[in-house]
Order: structure tokens, then sequence, then C-alpha cells
């Protein structure tokens, strides 16, 4: 089945989401939308899905025009949708998320039955290995998604929309995952790919096209390189390595030794956990999301008091403070969710740059604001570190991601640090900001600042990281030089030791090479 | 040797649960003070057997201060066993907590009754006033189940209740037929639930705050034409004839469980009918799964595409019908004429079983019969002459609640998108 877009567009009042945009996916074939954050993929997605109706344009499915007026006429059209945040009822069991919006009736009564027997054919079919009646919050995320992928064959799709499909999950899931696009694809499906992530995107598609703002600015051919396609996504050339020298060690010091903290229900999530980071280098937290990484840093600024073991800031106990003092102390901290924990989206810029600083002298006086120093605060910092901003009197929740992160960011390297810990610092944060705040970031490890960065971006872990710390299920797995392989990466991430990873990692290169393995 | 076999080799300590030991402890050495220590010397006297023509068994004769010991030594032990396994680690079988809670509310049963000034009545009677008292409150907690697995919270089932007795009282008084009557409430609860949904799902208003306005609403509206309208031709206008009683024959004449659940009000009978439909729907049939899908997970729904607000809203109109049954019993069954807030708060009882009973038609049902036990307890108790104040005992249904929702007795996690409006982006 063939599906064309002609001049589709989109508008919110007066904002234009999708300008005019063309894109055709032939049966057979992966088709890449390429683009930023924010560059307008999902909301064509969602159009294409019926989810939104297009302002102006026209959709055709094999030269004929459909109009959909939602998903249900999608999905009987034969497309099927595969969520960035998956559509699934976590207490409902795969059948029961399966059959769900088209179900099979016996009289008045629900058919699982039938619906248990497509999923076990399909599940064979392409080697998912579902189990029908697991509940679906007990699977890991990689097999989620099959139940998603499940989800639209068994309404016979024949166009397949994968909706950032990788932002979720493990190396090695990532490369299950294009591997079954590829037998898809060879089962004459046509694939519609939403990514920013190059290397995915160079191996597996057929086609690129990449948008920008919203509006088509190309066609891309598959053999150009990671960085001739990072310069069509974000228009301009752009470093993906960040500048920086060798790494000058000072005497600061941060020790984290034994640190174990339980979770409410009696799960470790962090299981003895000891490590280093030298003043003046970066140690970079890899691992997939929800392994431990959120709660060390959770940790490190006092958010967990019923953790025990031991958290030495130059010689200084931080364990057991509370996270006032913790700051006090010189820990500066960027959380991973800058609208939950970072940010109040309904105070002003001026406000939201003094949120842990308003009881210094110089902010307030005899229990009141001194709104003229807040204010001069607030257009420095603005200068210093490039926050687009109409006035600072604006709400923050008016700017967009990169100058919210750089609010949060300038906030908590105006105190005088002895440790810095960011969290996700460049998440749904656009190129030209993130190479902004990676500088700042290096800057304070230049500074002589020992320096954490939690992140699931392997590219960003690569680009900042001295020294890379791998977590697993709570665990630290080993810290490895900031030139480990990818693929061994990879595997740590998975569970393995380092020694077993680089094992593996011998032995594949022996083999020859199999599509989709690891590495470009 | 690397990090990872460091860490295996010292396996972290689980942490251990203490609560609920520590509960049973300090409510078995409560009971021993209570029930064993200070039992009250006399003998109960319980009939068993009655309305049962073919068993002739005699009252069964109870000391409070032989049962009374029983039970607090059995409970004691039962306390000392959860500590001594909390301790060395083991897991405590799921015998344990029903056990325990048995003994400890017949203990305290017994203690009550020996404690009033003539210890003989009926098992029977007591349980087959029981179930008639619960009415209300089950047909109140199915609204609320109705409404509630399909997201929307409703606080507005004594509204609900009040405006369905109210017609029921009306309309039955007018055509002097209590099915009609019984009718009218439901239509009475649909039109309550008519702007719950309209202000909830169409307007976004904050669901609670929606339920609570309008049951302020229903109560100052009936209150006004029950002292306008009814009371001045209360001979027209407000004496409704009684929904019938009758027995159903052989399943009544099975010892102690006939004469209780098959020698009773047809609104009873209707309320087992209403309790195993939606039983059957909610877990068997298509509007099921969808229903508890749109109150899990309301866009995943969508994008399969089920009308989610079209969904919703149906089922809240369905809920203030069911709701309304339940408030027929005050006028058509209970009583035969209205009264100002007469349902006294027993809508918000009615939430509460369905919390406590969490969220499912036969969870909420027992703790409905439970809070009903309860409430008849009540005047069973204040009839035989008892010492202990009963405003005590009208309290336990909310404390039992707050115990319940705080995860003191089980955790009750309800349905993940309940209060929440559905907006397509």
């Amino acid at each position: 089945m063939k599906l064309e877009l002609r001049k589709v567009t989109k508008r919110f009042g007066d904002f234009t989401a999708n300008d005019s945009i063309d894109l055709t996916v032939t049966p057979g074939s992966v088709h890449c939308l390429l683009g930023e954050n924010g560059a307008g993929k999902s909301t064509l997605m969602n159009v294409i899905f019926g989810l939104y109706r297009p302002t102006e344009g026209q959709i055709y499915i094999d030269d004929q025009p459909v109009n959909f007026k939602g998903p249900e006429d999608a999905m009987a059209a034969g497309i099927g949708m595969v969520h960035q945040h998956f559509m699934l009822v976590p207490v409902f069991t795969v059948a029961e998320n399966v059959a769900l919006g088209s179900e099979s009736v016996k009289g008045l009564t629900l058919d699982l039955e039938t619906t248990r027997q497509k999923i076990r054919e399909i599940s064979d079919r392409y080697g998912f290995e579902v189990d029908p009646d697991a509940l679906v919050e007990d699977l890991p995320v990689g097999v989620q998604q099959r139940v998603e992928i499940i989800k639209a064959l068994v309404r016979e799709a024949q166009v397949l929309i994968l909706d950032e499909p990788t932002a979720v999950l493990t190396p090695a899931e990532t490369d299950q995952l294009l591997g079954i696009m590829d037998q898809l694809r060879k089962d004459g499906k046509s694939l519609l790919f939403i990514s920013h992530k190059l290397r995915e995107v160079r191996e597996i598609s057929d086609d690129i096209t990449v948008i920008r703002r919203g509006k088509v600015v190309g066609q891309a051919d598959p053999s150009m390189s990671s960085s001739e396609l990072a310069s069509l996504m974000v228009g301009k050339e752009v470093q993906l390595t960040v500048d920086k020298e060798e790494p000058t060690y000072t005497d600061k010091l941060f020790e984290v030794e034994n640190l174990t903290l339980i979770g409410d229900n009696g799960v470790p999530l962090l299981k003895e956990v000891s490590f280093q980071v030298r003043g003046g280098e970066i140690l970079a937290v890899a691992g997939v999301q929800g392994n431990g990484q959120t709660e060390l840093a959770e940790t490190i600024i006092g958010l967990h008091p019923k953790a025990t073991g031991s958290m030495k800031l130059g010689g200084k106990e931080l364990l057991g403070l509370k996270t006032k003092q913790v700051l006090a102390a010189g820990v500066g901290f960027v959380p991973e969710d800058r609208n939950k924990d970072g940010l109040v989206g309904d105070f002003s810029i001026a406000e939201n740059l003094i949120l842990d600083l308003y009881d210094r002298p110089q902010f307030s006086a005899a229990g009141s604001l001194k709104k003229a120093a807040i204010a001069e605060n607030a257009r420095q910092a603005g200068d210093l570190f490039d926050i687009r901003m109409g006035s600072i009197e604006h709400h923050a929740s008016t700017l967009s991601g990169g100058n919210q992160q750089k609010i949060v960011v300038a906030r908590e390297l105006s105190r005088d640090l002895e440790l810095f810990v960011a969290s996700q610092p460049t998440r749904g944060v656009d190129v030209g900001s993130i190479e902004f705040i990676h500088k700042r970031i290096v800057q304070e490890r230049d500074k002589g600042l020992p320096v954490i960065i939690v992140s699931t971006e392997l590219d960003e872990v690569y680009g900042l990281a001295d020294r890379i710390a791998v977590f697993f299920h709570g665990e630290l797995m080993w810290v490895v030089p900031a030139d480990t392989p990818r693929s061994v990466l990879g595997q740590m991430m998975a569970g393995a030791s380092y020694s077993e990873a680089l094992e593996a990692e011998n032995q594949d290169q022996a083999r020859p090479t199999t599509p989709w393995s690891e590495g470009e | 040797m690397t990090l990872t076999a460091e860490s295996s080799s010292s396996a972290p300590a689980q942490a251990k649960n203490w609560k609920n030991p520590v509960i049973y402890t300090v409510l078995a050495l409560l009971s021993t003070f209570l029930i064993g220590l200070r039992a009250p010397a006399t003998t109960i006297s319980l009939g068993v057997a009655d309305q049962v023509s073919w068993l002739d068994l005699d009252p069964l004769q109870i000391s409070p201060v032989a049962y009374g010991w029983t039970a607090s030594l059995i409970m004691l032990a039962l306390a000392g066993y959860a500590l001594y396994a909390t301790q060395t680690g083991r897991p405590i079988g799921r015998w344990l907590a029903p056990t325990f809670w048995f003994f400890f509310a017949t203990g305290l049963l017994t203690w009550a009754l020996g404690s009033t000034s003539n210890p003989s009545l009926s098992l029977v009677s007591l349980l087959n006033g029981a179930v008639l008292l619960s009415i209300p409150m089950i047909f109140g907690s199915m609204g609320g189940l109705l409404c509630e697995r399909s997201g929307i919270v409703n606080i507005a089932i004594e509204g609900q209740l009040l405006l369905g007795a109210f017609s029921a009282a009306l309309v039955g008084s007018m055509t002097k037929n209590p099915w009609l009557g019984l009718l009218a409430a439901m239509a009475g609860g649909l039109l309550v639930s008519a702007l719950l949904a309209l202000f909830s799902i169409k307007y976004l208003v904050d669901q609670v705050i929606v339920g609570v306005v309008v049951n302020v609403l229903v109560s100052g509206l009936t209150g006004f034409l029950f002292a306008r309208v009814l009371e001045p031709n209360a001979s027209v206008l407000n004496s409704a004839p009684r929904l019938p009683a009758f027995e159903i024959p052989v399943l009544s004449q099975i010892p102690v469980l006939g004469p209780v659940l098959f020698n009773q009000n047809v609104l009873v009978y209707l309320m087992y009918l209403v309790v195993g439909l939606i039983w059957f729907a909610l877990n068997k049939t298509r509007w099921g799964l969808r229903t508890r899908a749109v109150g899990e997970h309301p866009k995943a729904a969508d994008t399969l595409g089920v009308k989610v607000n079209r969904l919703r809203a149906g089922n809240v109109l369905l809920a203030g019908a069911v709701a309304g049954m339940g408030g027929a019993f005050f006028t058509l069954v209970s009583v035969s004429s209205f009264n100002s807030d007469m349902t006294a708060g027993q809508g918000y009882i009615a939430l509460a079983a369905l919390i406590f009973g969490r969220w499912t038609p036969i969870g909420a049902l027992s703790a409905a019969l439970l809070f009903g036990f309860s409430l008849n307890l009540q005047y069973v108790l204040s009839i035989l002459g008892t010492s202990v104040p009963t405003e005590l005992l009208a309290m336990m249904p909310y404390l039992v609640t707050i115990f319940a929702v705080a995860g003191l007795v089980g955790r009750s996690r309800g349905p993940a998108a309940v209060g929440t409006a559905y907006v397509k982006e």
C-alpha cells in the first residue's frame, strides 16, 4: 500500500506545525522522517493517523484521497501506529490490550481466545516471543513495544508509523527492533520511521526526508555521513563532539562509598555503589533509563534520606544532610525533568533564577524580596547564558525547552560550587542550546570542579565524559575509559560485566559482521 | 574481582515490614484488656434456626467471658507469630489476616452484646436487617463503580440517593404504584448524573467539586420542595405504597442464610441482579473492557477508536439510574414518606465501600454489607439496652475506610485515570 501526502499543512492558531509537507512511502521500504525535537514530526504523524485533521492538503492511499475523522478510520484504511509513549493499559494483559477497540465477541461475551490465537500467529511469524496472557506492566520496554507492533499487525496494517521507537530502548533492543523492521519491509509493508538518531536512520532507511521547523528541507540518501545528515537537520554545521582539553586534576574530590538505597517496596534501587570523581574531570553516568541513575542523582542532593553508605565532598559527609544543607555545601544540581523539579512554570523567569537563592542577603532582607536585585540578576543571567526571552517577567513556561534548561543551568552555576551534578542536561533541548550547555559544563570542569553527568544519550556521554560509569539494575557495573567502544558499553548497559562485554566484543570482531550489529 | 561480584555477594538487607505485626499486637493487647478482662458475666442467647420450619434448634448459649478469653488468646498467639515471622524474615501466610480480624470482630461483638441489659437475640434477624440496611449503600457503591471505573469521580452518590428517594416518594404517592416510584427514583438519580456528566465531561470542571456542589444543590432543592409542597399535602404527595417483600420457596429454608438472603424485599432481589449484571458486564463483555481501559488510560483507548467521553457520559448516566434505585429504599422500603436529608450521608459511606472494596463489584458489595451490618448492630444494641455509646459504632465504617485507603489493611489502588477529564490535544 502506498501512502502519499500532498501539501499537508497543520496549524494551531498562529503556529504552523507542518507547512505544506510532501511525502511518499512506497510498499516494501522504510521511509525515514528525520528532524529535531520540535520540528513537527509527531504532529505530522498524528495527522496521518487521524488524531489531527490537516488544515490544508490531502492524504492519498494508493492514489485515492482519504479523509480520516479519527484513528479508527486510519486503522480501517490500513495504517498502524507505534506511539512514542506506548498506548498500552498497564494493568491489562497483552491480549486485552490487543483486543481493545476491535474486540471479537461471542454473543455478549468477549472472545479473547481469538485474539490470543492471532497474537501467537504473529509472534511466531516474526519471532516476537510475546505471551498473550502476560500483564503489560510486568513486561520489559522492548517487549511492550512489540505488543504495540502486534496491535497494528492484528488490525492488518499495511503502513506502519513508528514514532521515535528507539528512544526508550537499550542498544541491543534497538538492534532487535531494526531487525523486526527489516522483516516487515521484506513482507511488503510500508514503514514510516521517525527519528533524530542518525546511526539508526542511516542503517535502516531506504529514503530519508528531512524536516526542519515544520517544513521539508530536502531528501537525503542513507549513504550520507552523520554530520552531513545532522547539518541538514539543524540547518547549520554542528559539532557533534565537544571541544575539550585533557583533564587537569585538582584536589577537590567527591567520594561515594557503598551507597545503597532500598525502595518502598523493598526493591533495591542502588546497590553498594562506590566511585570517586576527581576535581577537573567529568564522570558520565550511562545506562538505560530506570537503572538507578535518577536515584543516584537524587540521593546526592539529599532527596533520599533513607540511603545508607557514605558520600564525601572534600572530606565532608553529605549523606544525612538536608537538601538545603547539601546545596549550601556547594552542590549544583540540574534535575532530569526541568518541568517537574527544575522550574516553576507559572513563575517569572526572574523568580525561577533565584528559586534556591531567594534567602541570600543579596536577594532578600527582613523577610521581603529585593525586586531590583532579582531583576538585575535575571538580566545578567540572560546575557551570560544567552537565554532568548521577551522579558524577565514572562512565565518560564512560555520559553522553549532549550531556554528553560538554560535558566536551570544558569541558576545552579550562579552559586559557588564544589560539585556539579546534571541529570539529562540536554533532554528536549535544541541543538544550538545543547552546544551551549555542553560548553558550560566543560567550563565548570576546567575550573577544577568534579562534575557528574547522568545521561541516557550515548552521544552526550561520549561527547562529555572523561570516564564513564555504567549502571544496570541499581548496580555500578564498572567505570570505563571514555574511549570504550559503543558495543561494549551497550552490553554493559544490558547487564554484562566489563570483562564479559570485552570478550563478546572480541568474538564479534572475529566473526563477519551481521547487518544489525552495533557500530558504524 | 569485579565490582559486580562484590556487590552481589552481599545481598542488600530487605527492609522488614513491621506495620502489620505491630498493629496486630496492639489490637490483641487492647482486646485482651477489654473483651477478656472486662468481659460481662452473663450468657448470650443467640437464635440460629428462626424462620426455618423444618429445623428445630435451641438458641446457642454463649458466655462472653469464655469466648472473650478464647478470642483474646488466639489473637495474642497470632500477633506473636506475626512478630516472630517478621523478625526471622519468614513470609506470613495469607490466612493470618482474615483469621485475626474474624476473632477481633466476633470477640468485640460478643463483648458488646454481653454488656446489654437483655442479651438475647436472633442471628437471622440481625443479619437479615443488615442486608436490608445495606441496600442503598450497595446500589450507591455500584453507581460509584460504574462512574469511577470509567474515570469519573462520583461524589454525587449522596445526591443521587436523595433525589431518587424524593422522586420515588412523590411519584409513588401520586400514582399509588411503587413500581412507577422505583422508575422515578432511577430517573431522579439519572438527572443528578446528567449534571455531573455535563459539568465534568463537557465543561471540564473538577469532578470532586461538581459532585459536592450537586449534593448541596439536591439537598437544598429537595428540602425546599419537601417543606413547601410535600409536607402540606402529605396524604396525596408523600405517602407512597411500599415495594413488596416475599419469600423465595425452597431457598429460604436453608438454615440461617435462607431467611437472611431469600426472605427479603423485592429491592434486595433486584440488588442481586444488578450486582451480578455489573460484575459480568465489567469483566466479560466488550463494554467492560472499554470501560476499564477508559478509566486506566483513556488516550490508549482513544487511539484505538474508543469514544472516551461518550462512553464516560453513558456510564455516568447509568450510574445515576443505579444509585437512584438505592434511593428508592428510603421511601418505598424503609418508610413510606420522604423527609429532608433522609439519606444521612449514606452516599458517602457507599463511596467508602467502593474504595474499601477496591473498586470491584464483589469487593464493594462485601464492604457495603459490612457497613450495613455495623449500622444494624447500632440499632439492635440500642434496642437491647447497651452501655456502649452507639455513636462510636457509627464511626466504624469511616474509620475502616481511612485505614483501608491509608494502606493499613492491604493496598487500595483505584483506576489510574480517575478524576482527570480527557481532552484531545
